[in-house]
């Protein structure tokens, strides 16, 4: 016991030491969480608009209005052909362009029906494909207007209409940053176990430090806990700051309980740092060690469902979600903090997490040699 | 019984295909209290005998004992009972001198405290700095804190791994004292160096090169072991003398050392006639000649060209 405390003085005496670790761990993250939850949002707004009117009917002019009035597009571009309209796609001052053709209007009424074109700039796929779909639900919901005024006379609307309205539940404002703010402070909790707890023992490693360690008696199991205790400590301090940070900046205060929350961390944190010493026993320079766990956190995060859902991606990337200990964190996240789940309901998480654990730090352990053959 | 025993060592490394013999056989033994020195040029394999002594690196074949338990088989016990300063500075540089006594003091589940008696001597040198951060030491200064460290769990046995390589002449003096006090206090130490200087100060020493032993005795073996006559030249212009010396069939080797080249002949008699002769061809000015008496770093030039 004397000996751990011992190593676990000496690794918090080096971290507190150095001012970049501390500056990097706990500016960094707080950085983070005020900026990217406020800038990475999924709504798409402010979407150029070109319009061709070849009608120029009071119908055609409405329908622009409800358009630019619903806050999603801009008018940027009002030209007299197609060609033109396309040409201003082609200098990026528009994204979508709707070309209402002539005798819209009379066509609408004498006959009931009218098309209209709308194309789109496919470059950013995010984008066109919200674009369209905005413009199409505005383009229905106008469509209904202009019915109803034609049929309003009548008792019973003789086309059948199924109006959809959704309610959101969990997030009932949908607001974006419920959802993001605990998926980016696991993607923060993340890097620190997995990057700082590697690059420190590769830095035993460079020093020949590591040497004077392996020719004493201390026990494998020592020097490994002596290890992962103080990372634990630093990342659950990261979370907790960036729960603080999260309820007083956004307001997000979990349904569920923080102790659920904090449960769960624990065992993902043993998993996470088993991985970061599993990434040390390997790597012989802190270049490697750095660019194999960067590169191995870029597809834990990216396959997460923080920013695609999970059930949108392929059927073998789904598979691969499944030994992504990240995605199951992000999971628990929301589901404590926005429904309110409770230990039970994330038993299953839990118990993936614990062979995550049992699993990395074995594997680190089997590895890790105090000599060389 | 021998404090360190090593019986036919080999060591292999394999390096992109090609093989390495680092250590090719290896055998040696160390008495208890006493100060041995391996002594050999860069790459001789010292420090890999040094790994495999400190359990920290497994031989292909051979055995060796360090206090009389096996290297492999019993490798946590030596563990205990070592004490091991590798060749590069191994201490925490962001932590202070104090810190790093206390951290190896405790990783040895012992106290400065404790055994302070031993390293006293040492560690007062750098007492008075002691909240400085051992990165932040001179050469000298960081050596004995390094001694401080592998000395205090009061081992038995202490390797010494290169200790005064890039450290000063007077820091190296010293430091040989304090290796001298600690073999009274019976601490057996196996040192290693590549100053042909120091061998003098160890009780025995041993040639190692290209992994191979060359030869083990006292200094005052080695010295006296060495046949052939030396002697010292001097001229003004050193470096066409020693080329037309070198040129001299009669001429076993020559080499230069200090202000004089030192040269050795493959006969025994009129040695002086023959060096006359070849100075008087080369018409060289400033000459001066005599016989000397041969010290140990001859001796290790004559067996390392053998």
């Amino acid at each position: 016991m004397r000996t751990l405390k011992f190593l676990l003085r000496k690794e918090l005496l080096q971290i507190f030491r150095d001012p970049a670790i501390f500056k990097i761990l706990f500016i960094m993250p707080m950085v983070q969480l005020l900026i990217l939850p406020l800038a990475a949002d999924y709504e798409v707004k402010n979407i150029n608009l070109g319009v061709v009117d070849h009608d120029r009917s009071a119908y055609s002019r409405k329908m622009v209005d409800k358009i630019i009035s619903s806050g999603y597009f801009r008018l940027r571009d009002y030209s007299s052909t197609y060609a033109q309209g396309l040409k201003a796609i082609e200098q990026d001052k528009t994204d979508l362009l709707l070309e209402i053709p002539t005798q819209f209007e009379r066509r609408l009424i004498k006959e009931n029906e009218s098309e209209i074109l709308i194309s789109v700039n496919a470059i950013n796929g995010v984008k066109a494909g919200l674009g369209a779909a905005y413009i199409q639900g505005i383009l229905q919901d106008y469509n209904m207007e202009i019915r109803m005024q034609w049929i309003q006379d009548l008792r019973f609307n003789r086309i059948p209409v199924i109006q959809v309205v959704p309610a959101n539940w969990y997030n009932p404002n949908m607001n974006y940053r419920m959802f993001m703010v605990p998926g980016i402070l696991v993607m923060l909790v993340t890097m620190i176990g997995s990057s700082f707890a590697s690059n420190n023992i590769v830095r035993e490693k460079e020093m020949g430090t590591i040497e004077q360690i392996n020719v004493s008696p201390i026990k494998k199991a020592q020097f490994i806990v002596g290890k992962l205790v103080p990372f634990w400590i630093l990342a659950i301090t990261v979370l907790t700051m960036g729960l603080i940070l999260a309820r007083l900046v956004y307001g997000i205060i979990p349904l569920g309980h923080y102790v659920t929350i904090y449960i769960f961390a624990t065992v993902y944190l043993v998993a996470i740092l088993g991985l970061g010493l599993l990434l040390s026993t390997y790597a012989q320079t802190q270049q490697q060690s750095m660019l194999v766990s960067f590169f191995i956190t870029m597809i834990f995060n990216l396959l997460s469902g923080l920013y695609t859902p999970i059930e949108s991606m392929p059927a073998w990337a789904q598979m691969i979600t499944w030994f992504n200990p990240v995605s199951y964190f992000i999971e628990v996240m929301r589901m404590v903090m926005l429904k309110g789940s409770g230990l039970a309901d994330i038993r299953y998480h839990i118990f993936a997490m614990i062979g995550f654990a049992l699993f990395f730090n074995g594997w680190a352990i089997l590895n890790y040699r105090k000599r060389s053959g | 019984m021998k404090a360190i025993v090593v019986e036919n060592i080999i060591k292999r490394y394999k390096a992109q295909k090609v093989e390495v013999t680092a250590l090719d056989g290896i055998s040696l033994s160390v008495d208890q209290g006493e100060i041995f020195g391996i002594i050999g040029p860069d790459g001789a394999g010292k420090t890999s005998l040094f790994r495999i002594l400190t359990t920290l690196l497994l031989a292909d074949s051979g055995y060796a004992t360090v206090d009389g338990f096996d290297v492999v088989k019993d490798y946590k016990k030596i563990r205990r009972k070592v004490g091991y300063m590798p060749g590069r500075f191994s201490l925490y540089p962001d932590l202070t001198v104090q810190e790093n006594l206390e951290f190896f003091a405790a990783i040895f589940n012992t106290t400065i405290k404790e055994n302070y008696e031993l390293i006293k001597e040492i560690y007062s040198q750098i007492e008075p700095f002691k909240d400085r951060r051992a990165g932040q030491l001179s050469g000298g200064m960081k050596q004995k804190l390094a001694l401080s460290c592998a000395l205090i769990h009061k081992p038995s046995v202490l390797f010494l791994d290169e200790p005064t390589t890039g450290v000063d002449a007077v820091s190296r003096k010293e430091f040989w004292e304090m290796l001298h006090r600690l073999k009274v206090q019976g601490i057996t130490i196996l040192v290693s160096t590549a100053y042909m200087d120091e061998a003098t100060l160890c009780d025995r020493v041993g040639l190692i090169q290209k992994g191979i032993l060359l030869s083990v005795n006292t200094p005052k073996g080695v010295i006296s072991a060495f046949r052939s006559s030396l002697w010292a030249i001097r001229a003004n212009e050193m470096y066409a003398l020693m080329e037309t010396i070198k040129a001299d069939p009669a001429v076993k080797s020559c080499y230069p050392f200090g202000q004089y080249h030192h040269v050795t002949f493959n006969k025994k008699e009129q040695i002086e006639e023959h060096l006359n002769r070849i100075v008087k061809n080369g018409s060289f000015t400033g000459v001066e000649m005599f016989p000397i008496q041969a010290n140990i770093e001859d001796c290790f030039m004559a067996l390392m060209s053998n």
